[in-house]
């Protein structure tokens, strides 16, 4: 626990933090734009600097876009009444809005949002996570899920029914979509050997980003150097590593409440979920935990399957220096990676404003029936086919006779899962035996 | 008549895949996004769209042009040719007036006035442009085709006293009417 390592923290504990609530407060600006853009609509583009309420003749009217709105819309909800109706109860009352921000906020810790600096004349290397933990998914899933705490107390506490039932299917949901999320990333753990993310990036940045290998330590793919060293066994993981970033993507969806899962504050349903007798700074922590928690879900995305902060084709070899990346070398990280998580918040964005909200038991269908068997046929068939080299010196058709298992293990299983939600699954409900009382 | 019976369309490959549904989705969207960049959303030129979308903006850009004809703007109150009232108070639309946004002190017109054998005309005439919600139930009760609802729509105030239009506001609004008033031919 030396002096640098501390000072260290807290910058990064100060500029990450910074740069998360920024990138909160402008992807509500980005959702306003983009949707009215979508929609052949204008969207929030006036919001000036009020300098006239300072004492000025006018006010500042610089051609911003809009770009003010974010702290306008803050203001807003800090000066409207915190009106805590007379039924709720009180203390969980005010505890839920916190404990669905602040989950969102503690997993920044361990994503690494640059690369690591070499200080000291590369004595000791300061990593580009706040926290470089070694279980860096376990703990960003341990923490996340307890956001859902938050929607349940809430939706408990505000004693109406509404709430009650968006805090109700909130935790169905998240319970369901959890076990697919945790199973999803599975592979990729598998194919990386590793559960520290900056490694994980650093090993992308050498070997290709896990979605596009496109080159490895040994050159690039149209090289033959590539394909000896392994590229092969890396498109074939492509193909796993693929169905595991569709599932962890769509679960990433489902935990952070958006559409097409925001069943939990569907406003056509149930008013405004768990979150309708809110108001106020109150309502701004459960509308900003949701967007932090797309933030970081987002950056979780961008590291494990798009090669967090690294350059494409191995450019990061350029920048290296003396073995390590010098400073402005990780800034340019830093951007890179932002830019990514950009490029994927505007994606949640044009979900949002494509795809109409799941039916309820359609959700829970897509989250037990499908996601759950496909994750778990994934994590069998990364196995194997990372097993391929081993299994092949066992016998010439070792490997396919394990294939043709796994067929009929996932084919079972459909069946399985199939025959249980045929019987208890949601939306089932059996007519009733009896036939109707006729009016007499 | 034969009867055409026509086959419900089936779900292809791709839509019960879900996901390259969702794809589809994804291109109808983003070409609505890339065609409002361009200011070339469907409508935009008719509608005469500020280049973003289809949206005018207000305060740069007015819509007088594209006004329809039946547009309801503020209700107003007309003199003749002969530069008389029309009104001659007989408080219909007062009475009519769903949210009561009308207030008619009625008057008599003295003996010595040309005017004389109208008998009435309002001393007071406000109506509470706050209240009002510009239904024209006013215009289509009015036996004396006094009152009309005109195009203008930009009623502004910095209190409620100033957004009361008077008689003479009101006069000063409609203006005269020379001709064949009929209010049921539009004449605005
Ligand atoms: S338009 Fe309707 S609301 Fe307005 S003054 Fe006439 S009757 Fe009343
Ligand atoms: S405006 Fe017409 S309806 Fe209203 S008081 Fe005058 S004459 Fe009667």
């Amino acid at each position: 626990m030396d002096l640098t390592f501390l000072i260290a923290t807290s910058i990064k504990i100060g500029l990450f933090f910074t740069i998360v609530l920024t990138f909160v407060a402008y992807s509500v600006y980005a959702e306003r734009r983009f949707s009215a853009i979508i929609q052949d609509r204008v969207g929030p583009n006036r919001t000036m600097i009020p300098t006239s309420i300072l004492g000025f003749k006018n006010d500042l009217k610089l051609p911003l876009g809009g770009l003010t709105q974010p702290i306008a819309d803050g203001l807003k909800f800090i000066l409207k009444e915190d009106f805590t109706p007379g039924h709720v109860r009180k203390s969980f009352f005010w505890l839920a809005p916190c404990m669905t921000m602040v989950p969102s906020l503690i997993t920044i810790a361990v994503i690494p949002f640059m690369s690591p600096i070499a200080w000291d004349n590369g004595e000791t290397t300061i990593s580009g996570a706040i926290a470089d933990l070694d279980v860096g998914p376990l703990f960003i899933f341990a923490v996340s899920s307890l956001a859902v705490y938050g929607i349940a107390i809430a939706g408990w506490a505000s004693n109406s029914k509404y709430p009650f039932l968006g805090g109700v299917r909130a935790s169905a949901q998240m319970i369901s979509y959890e076990i697919a999320l945790g199973l999803s990333i599975i592979p990729v753990l598998l194919v990386f050997g590793d559960l520290n993310l900056n490694r994980i990036v650093q090993e992308q940045s050498a070997n290709g980003w896990l979605l596009l290998p496109l080159w490895n330590e040994a050159g690039m793919i149209w090289q033959s150097s590539y394909w000896e060293n392994g590229g092969a066994q890396r498109w074939l993981l492509w193909i796993p590593m693929v169905l595991a970033f569709i599932i962890f993507s769509i679960s990433i969806f489902a935990e952070t409440n958006r559409t097409p899962f925001d069943l939990a504050e569907c406003e056509t349903e149930l008013v405004g979920g768990y979150h309708t007798e809110y108001s106020s700074m109150k309502f701004a922590l459960f509308f900003l935990g949701e967007y932090a928690a797309m933030v970081v879900g987002s950056a979780l995305i961008v590291t494990l399957f798009l090669g967090g902060w690294s350059l494409p084709f191995g450019l990061d070899g350029l920048l290296v220096d003396d073995g390590a990346f010098p400073l402005w070398a990780s800034l340019l990280h830093m951007g890179v990676f932002l830019s990514k998580v950009v490029v994927f918040i505007l994606f949640f964005i044009l979900v949002r404003w494509s795809i109409p909200r799941f039916r309820y038991d359609q959700l829970m269908r897509l989250g037990w029936v499908v996601f759950f068997e496909l994750a778990l046929i994934n994590i069998v068939l990364t196995a194997l086919l990372i097993a391929k080299p081993t299994l092949d010196k066992q016998g010439p058709n070792v490997f396919w006779i394990s294939m043709a298992g796994l067929a009929v293990f996932s084919a079972l299983m459909f069946l399985l899962a199939k025959t249980v939600d045929e019987i208890v699954g949601p939306g089932k409900r059996t007519a009733p035996k009896s036939s109707p009382a006729t009016a007499s | 008549m034969s009867v055409v019976k026509l086959k419900r369309p089936e779900l292809s490959v791709s839509d019960k895949l879900t996901l390259p549904a969702l794809f589809k989705g994804f291109l109808v969207t983003l070409g609505h996004a890339f065609r409002s960049l361009k200011g070339k959303s469907r409508g935009a030129e008719s509608l005469n769209g500020s280049g973003l979308g289809v949206t005018m903006q207000y305060p740069e850009q007015k819509w007088d042009e594209q006004m329809p004809d039946y547009y309801r703007g503020v209700p107003a109150l007309v003199t003749d040719e002969q530069d008389r009232e029309r009104c001659v108070s007989c408080q219909l639309c007062e009475f009519i007036c769903p949210p009561k946004a009308i207030k008619i002190v009625p008057g008599e017109i003295p003996n010595e006035d040309p005017w004389a054998k109208v008998e009435k005309r309002p001393k007071e005439f406000d109506i509470d442009m706050i209240r009002c919600i510009y239904c024209g139930m006013c215009e289509e009760v009015c036996p004396e085709q006094a009152i009309f609802l005109r195009k203008d729509y930009a009623v502004t105030g910095t209190s409620r006293e100033q957004m009361v239009h008077d008689k003479d506001k009101l006069y000063e609004i409609g203006g005269k009417r020379v001709g064949l008033v009929n209010k049921w031919n539009e004449l605005k």
